[in-house]
């Protein structure tokens, strides 16, 4: 099992769920949260006062798929996010040790 | 501890001594010490609130027919409305301040701007509304003979009636000037000593009431996101005795010695905008700046708010120009209301152009155009033609709006450079805005009398002794607060957010 962790702009959140859907990943965690890379910050004027904010607002997204979804996972992310302009994101795949569903007690792939 | 009491207790002194003097005079004085109906004044400046019915034409029939139970339900009627609607200016303006600030303040500020109701309210009924507009004078000078030797009118420094200490002349039980009346006919600011009004004077000091509230509150957004609560209430009580009552005295009391010399202020554009900016421009010298200004973090929470803010204070300051109209007998005009007509078309044009005239500045100045500027230029025109309001036309309204969004913008613009910590920009838009209309009105007025060089001079006057007096005064009392209980926040307080430390409570919560 992998746990998939994508930084995605905002108003791409929904082309990637549909994405993702469509190979059958049932479900999905999203956050809105706030960070910078390559992008860096943008300008912001109150009354003639013109401040940096480095802090962007972005939408991290988390799904939990077998190990045999994982590339099809990706490429639906990606096609989903992508605009080819600096901001679009990054995704962060790492090992999973067990998943529990809380109403049955399943554990294991069954439980993704 | 008892350091956070100290400006409970004084107030609580302040007061117990107020209500103990107001009902002593009881007692004594069975008959309120009079309304000379406005007529009086003009000739005959009472110099120690006498009971002098001989002297003053209250006695006469005519005045005395004339008055009972004449009101006129039209006039009453709108200022009525009108007083309704410079207090919804309040929470107006707690929204306009409160959105500006960053979330962890908001409360405080909100809380900076709403106590001004209770305490401008007990000082209103207690004294103040007696310092402003008692129409017997405390402090008067002779003003000289005139070309046929003839008295001119003292010119008085401040007012004093026995009867209006605690409003007792508004409970009385005996009909003061006809089998009607409920309290006196407002006489203060008859200009002619011709007009009668038609307005019971409760509802004049009512609406007088929601103008002394809503002054001091203005100057807090200077020294937003740091002042001290508990300074802050004790500084609203001493300046609007010390430096509003005065002020407001000179140029508003038909006796007032601004207004004897004809200087030219229609709803407030010195006695409200440029005292504030000015008294704010006062504590921002003396006080700290916010830790980290400039160059740190400081972006409005909540532009949504501010705008809310806005649109409410224009909606109130509806009442505010056109109220004043009625509320001081200022119907230059022939037909009745006429004036406050005229004084609401100017308000809606000026508000309106001064908004555009902001954004278009912004935008060519610093790139693009923002809805906080939008914003910021309403109130800023609303505050140029308050001044200005009844006296100019409709076209003039619109060049005086115009003008002011650009001049204020540009001034909100110089603080950046010179790295003042106006938080909200008080100095920029109520000082600047304030002055630039009691100036204009000097050019552009066009009833009663016709701008010019030598009405111009006369506001510049105005302009000066209520500005140096302003200053003056508050650079004093904010330093006797600053030096005494502190009238900024600790370090640590500044940090954690005045919502929290001050008032033990959050604005926002996530669940």
């Amino acid at each position: 099992m992998k746990k998939i962790e994508a930084i995605i702009r905002h108003f791409k959140l929904e082309d990637v769920k549909e994405a993702l859907t469509k190979i059958q990943v049932l479900g999905m965690t999203v956050t809105e949260c706030k960070g910078f890379g390559r992008q860096k910050g943008h300008k912001e004027q109150y009354r003639g006062a013109e401040y940096t904010v480095d802090f962007l607002p972005k939408t991290k997204l988390e799904v939990v798929v077998t190990d045999g979804q994982v590339q099809a996972a990706i490429d639906a992310i990606v096609a989903g996010a992508r605009t080819g302009k600096i901001g679009d994101g990054k995704i962060f795949v790492s090992n999973l040790e067990n998943v529990i569903r809380i109403r049955t007690g399943e554990s294991g792939e069954g439980a993704v | 501890m008892i350091r956070k009491w100290l400006p409970l207790i004084a107030l609580g002194l302040l007061l117990s001594v107020g209500v103990g003097r107001g009902f002593a005079q009881d007692e004594k004085e069975l008959k309120p010490a009079g309304s000379p109906i406005a007529v009086a004044p003009a000739t005959d400046a009472p110099v120690s609130a006498p009971a002098d019915p001989g002297g003053a034409p209250t006695a006469t029939p005519p005045v005395a027919a004339h008055l009972a139970g004449t009101y006129d339900s039209g006039s009453t009627s709108w200022l009525l409305v009108s007083a309704a609607l410079v207090f919804f200016m309040m929470p107006g303006l707690a929204l306009f301040y409160g959105g500006m600030c960053r979330a962890k303040n908001v409360l405080n500020m909100f809380m900076c701007v709403m106590v001004c109701v209770p305490i401008v309210c007990i000082e209103w009924i207690a004294y103040g509304y007696n310092m402003a507009f008692a129409v017997p004078s405390a402090i008067a000078v002779d003003a000289g003979k005139d070309d046929k030797g003839v008295d001119k009118p003292k010119l008085s420094y401040l007012g004093w009636d026995p009867g209006l200490v605690f409003f007792k002349s508004f409970g009385e039980t005996t009909p003061v000037d006809g089998p009607n009346s409920f309290g006196k006919t407002v006489t203060s600011g008859d200009t002619t000593g011709a007009i009668s009004t038609g307005v019971p004077e409760l509802l004049f000091a009512m609406f007088q009431m929601m103008f002394a509230i809503i002054t001091p509150a203005l100057i807090v957004g200077a020294i937003a996101e740091r002042v001290k609560f508990s300074a802050w209430c004790l500084f609203v009580a001493l300046w609007a005795t010390i430096v509003y009552n005065p002020v407001c005295h000179w140029v508003w009391n038909v006796n007032g010695w601004l207004f004897q010399k004809g200087v030219l202020d229609f709803a407030g554009g010195t006695v409200v905008h440029v005292l504030a900016g000015v008294s704010a421009l006062a504590l921002i010298l003396i006080l700290p700046k916010r830790r980290g200004y400039p160059g740190g973090h400081f972006l409005p929470h909540s532009i949504g708010w501010t705008l809310l803010g806005a649109g409410m204070l224009m909606v109130g300051w509806f009442g505010f120009n056109a109220g004043s109209a009625v509320a001081v007998g200022k119907d230059f005009l022939p037909v009745a209301g006429a004036t406050a007509v005229m004084a609401f078309a100017a308000t809606a044009i000026a508000g309106s152009a001064a908004s555009g005239s902001w954004m278009v500045a912004e935008w060519l100045v610093s790139g693009k155009p923002t809805s906080l500027g939008v914003g910021s230029g309403m109130v800023a025109g609303l505050v140029v033609i308050t001044p200005c309001a009844g006296h100019v036309s409709p076209g003039s309204a619109l060049l005086i709006g115009l003008i002011g969004g650009v001049v204020c913008f540009f001034a909100v613009l110089a603080k950046q450079k010179i790295k003042y910590d106006d938080s909200l920009d008080v100095v920029g838009v109520h000082g600047v805005g304030g002055a630039l209309g009691a100036l204009l009105v000097g050019i552009f007025a066009v009833r009663p009398v016709m701008g010019g060089f030598d009405q111009f001079s006369l506001q510049v006057q105005g302009l000066l002794v209520t500005g140096i007096y302003a200053f003056v005064c508050t650079i004093v009392i904010g330093t006797l607060i600053h030096k005494t209980i502190g009238f900024t926040v600790d370090e640590q307080t500044e940090a954690e957010g005045l919502d929290l430390a001050e008032h033990g409570e959050a604005a926002y919560r996530l669940t």
